[in-house]
């Protein structure tokens, strides 16, 4: 028998911090693999943020660094116009990106900005507690929440992917899922895609939201809370290439 | 069996996923905990495809997939329009 | 090249400039790679001069969303090892302070210049010596400090950089110049002239792409137990390295003084008019201007306490470096103080008279 399926080397063989059954781990693989089949190890710079996801240097074989709450996107303006070969990717979670850094991606995106941002959206806060994010469904219970979301008190859930669409900036904008075997390998032709623009010099800020369980905070076990995404997370946050195709 | 899968069950938290997706229902939670706490998953390889589901949606990457023949799919829950699995690599 | 006057004198490029525009060129001078920085008066020199000259240089400029951006602008550029800097005004500098204290976290380089203005809040637009705490008690979150320089002159400022460049990436902390209104509108002919530089470690910790070595990781998350507590300590070790051999600290006529006035930035340059005048008055005063407000000149100020006579500092703030005086002076002597906060600026006679004052009531018996 042949081996057809294993770690990629530079995802780091060591347990991770991540409760079991969340998306990080299967993120983090994608981008690992990418890297690894793209043969970029030696020339990439990742951007860990703050969240669940902080560690992430941890589990990535790529130099790598850990930015203040939501500022990776002008931490990867610094890096990628000074050093304009490399390829520089952030990693953010909905909190980081969509709440405390709207502005930081809004104008790295509004810039046009060579770097590719994998935005992880699991609807909630998960290394404080499960908070209210920006992303929080309508109803959805959270810490801070705990009647659920209401538009009048809280506001709709955030559509980071639609908003970035509309930034002549952005080159590629695709929200994908990790809810099932044929979702994760689609979102791995996604960030593939996203890093392969920034390889080949494409002139803009490419995006991929990755709708991602939080079985922990959802309350749910991990096969629901991969269901859920499927039947709640997709009607706010309908999946596709929004921009620029593949 | 055409395939075979390799889980580092020490190093496995029990979420299941691997349990839910496998077309041909091979893989089981394990009883026994391993040293974390966790029961983890198990497999008898019985009907196993090498169609690596299971290894697609692992969230810890500890499952290894081994398959007959050409490393192509044989069966699988197919995905979409592709015909060949982008996670799959070959080995020689 | 936009400076005014410019002619050569035995090789050093003599300019008539604007400190805003002389400590920009001196950036350029001292290799800094990237500018990042958003509008603020009163500096905004800084960054027209730096849009016009750096892509001339084959550097980066750009100007970012805010000052939030800017500084981890400079904090990405940096992990990956230039040079690089950031400039703003008081109310900018606060939003900073997030992303200084993580540089100083993550032991990065990076030069940060603070035009001062009034405060607080949005205070003024004028010249002021308000932000003296924030500046030298490291200002940010976190137990760290940052070298300060206070220059008093177009031409310290500009030889302040090429300085706070090689001392950040020495001691892989971030450097901040601290100027104000006036320093930095104000015009003076300069030289510009290359310094002597340090020898510098190489940057092994930069973040250039894992080819053929491990990876770099560039951090400020320590959570295993006492990691922190080390990393701290050898930070510690490091402002103790940079307070013993790193003080810059100019003395006049202090051996004999009876009054010894203490001074920086602009507040410094009126002091010594003053002082001037009160010499021609047959009063023996002296001065004492730190340049390194951090680290700050304990031992040459204690020094000078060791013999009886009166300290007067003056400060355009409410009060701020008066308490490093006193610190450093412990009791031995009389510490007053004179300030003008808010955007006042001391006139000569002001503190003239003041030394005549103190000096008189010193010699009158109680």
């Amino acid at each position: 028998m042949k081996t057809v399926f294993e770690r990629t080397p530079t995802l780091k063989d060591c347990p991770t911090h991540y409760c079991p059954g969340c998306g990080h781990g299967i993120a983090h693989r994608l981008i690992a693999e990418t890297i690894d089949e793209l043969g970029i190890r030696g020339r990439t710079i990742g951007i860990a943020p703050v969240g669940c996801a902080v560690l992430a240097y941890d589990y990535l074989d790529v130099d790598m660094i850990e930015v203040a709450h939501g500022r990776a996107p002008a931490v990867a303006t610094g890096m990628k116009r000074t050093n304009p070969d490399k390829i520089i990717f952030s990693y953010q979670g909905d909190g980081d990106l969509a709440s405390i850094g709207a502005g930081e991606i809004l104008h790295a995106g509004h810039r046009g900005e060579q770097i590719t941002v994998i935005f992880i959206n699991n609807a909630v806060f998960g290394m404080t507690g499960g908070q209210m994010a920006p992303t929080t469904m309508l109803e959805q219970v959270t810490a801070t929440t705990p009647k659920g979301r209401t538009a009048a008190g809280e506001g709709y859930p955030l559509q980071v992917a639609e908003l970035l669409v509309t930034l002549p900036g952005t080159i590629y904008v695709e929200r994908c899922a990790l809810s099932s075997v044929a979702q994760v390998r689609n979102t791995k032709k996604a960030i593939k895609h996203a890093f392969e623009l920034q390889l080949s010099g494409a002139q803009g800020l490419s995006l991929v939201e990755v709708l991602s369980p939080c079985p922990t905070y959802w309350r749910l076990s991990p096969a629901k809370a991969m269901e859920w995404i499927e039947s709640h997370m997709t009607k706010v946050f309908p999946l596709g290439q929004l921009k620029g195709g593949r | 069996m055409a395939g075979k899968i390799v889980i580092n069950s020490e190093r496995c938290k029990g979420c299941g996923l691997c349990v839910v997706v496998c077309p041909r229902k091979t893989i089981v939670i394990s009883g026994i905990s391993n040293k974390n706490g966790y029961f983890p998953a198990q497999t008898d390889n019985g009907d196993c495809t090498g169609c690596a589901a299971c290894a697609v949606v692992c969230p810890e990457a500890i499952i290894e997939v081994l398959r007959e023949g050409s490393g192509r799919v044989i069966v699988a829950i197919e995905p979409g329009k592709e015909k060949k699995p982008t996670l799959t690599k070959e080995k020689a | 090249m936009t400076e005014r006057g410019q002619s050569s004198r035995g090789g050093d490029k003599r300019v008539l400039m604007c400190g805003n525009e002389a400590l920009a060129e001196a950036a350029i001078m001292a290799g800094c790679d990237a500018y990042f920085g958003y509008p603020i008066t009163p500096q905004n020199e800084i960054s027209a001069y730096m849009a016009r000259r750096m892509p001339d240089e084959g550097r980066v400029f750009l100007q970012s969303e805010s000052e939030l951006a800017a500084i981890n602008m400079v904090f990405g550029a940096s992990a990956t090892g230039q040079r690089t800097m950031t400039s703003s005004s008081s109310p900018g500098i606060s939003l900073m302070q997030e992303g200084i204290s993580y540089l100083a976290g993550a032991e990065l380089p990076a030069v940060v210049v603070n035009v001062m203005r009034g405060g607080p809040g949005l205070g003024n637009i004028a010249p002021s010596q308000g932000d003296y705490f924030q500046a030298t008690r490291g200002g940010g979150h976190g137990d760290y400090r940052t070298i300060v320089f206070g220059p008093s002159s177009v031409q310290e400022l500009a030889d302040c950089m090429l300085l706070a460049f090689d001392l950040a990436d020495l001691y892989r902390m971030p450097v901040m110049v601290l100027a104000d209104g006036i320093l930095g509108q104000m015009m003076e002919p300069i030289v510009l002239k290359e310094k002597p530089r340090r020898d510098l470690p190489a940057k092994e910790w930069a973040l250039t792409g894992a080819e053929g070595r491990p990876q770099n990781i560039v951090r400020s998350l320590w959570l295993g137990e006492g990691v922190l507590e080390e990393l701290n300590c050898t930070l510690r070790d490091r402002y103790e390295q940079i307070q013993k051999n790193e003080v810059i600290c100019e003395q006049h006529d202090v051996d004999d003084a009876e009054i010894v006035v203490v001074a920086y930035g602009v507040a410094a340059r009126i002091v010594c008019a003053a002082v001037q005048k009160a010499k021609q008055d047959g009063i023996k005063a002296g001065w004492i201007r730190p340049v390194t407000l951090w680290p700050f000149p304990i031992e040459q100020i204690s020094k000078a306490a060791d013999e009886l006579r009166i300290f007067l500092v003056v400060e355009m703030s409410n009060g701020q470096m008066v308490e490093d005086v006193r610190l450093a002076v412990s009791g031995k002597a009389p510490v007053v103080f004179y300030g003008r906060p808010g955007g006042g600026v001391p006139t000569v006679d002001e503190i003239f008279e003041l030394i005549k004052q103190l000096t008189l009531r010193s010699k009158t018996p109680i």
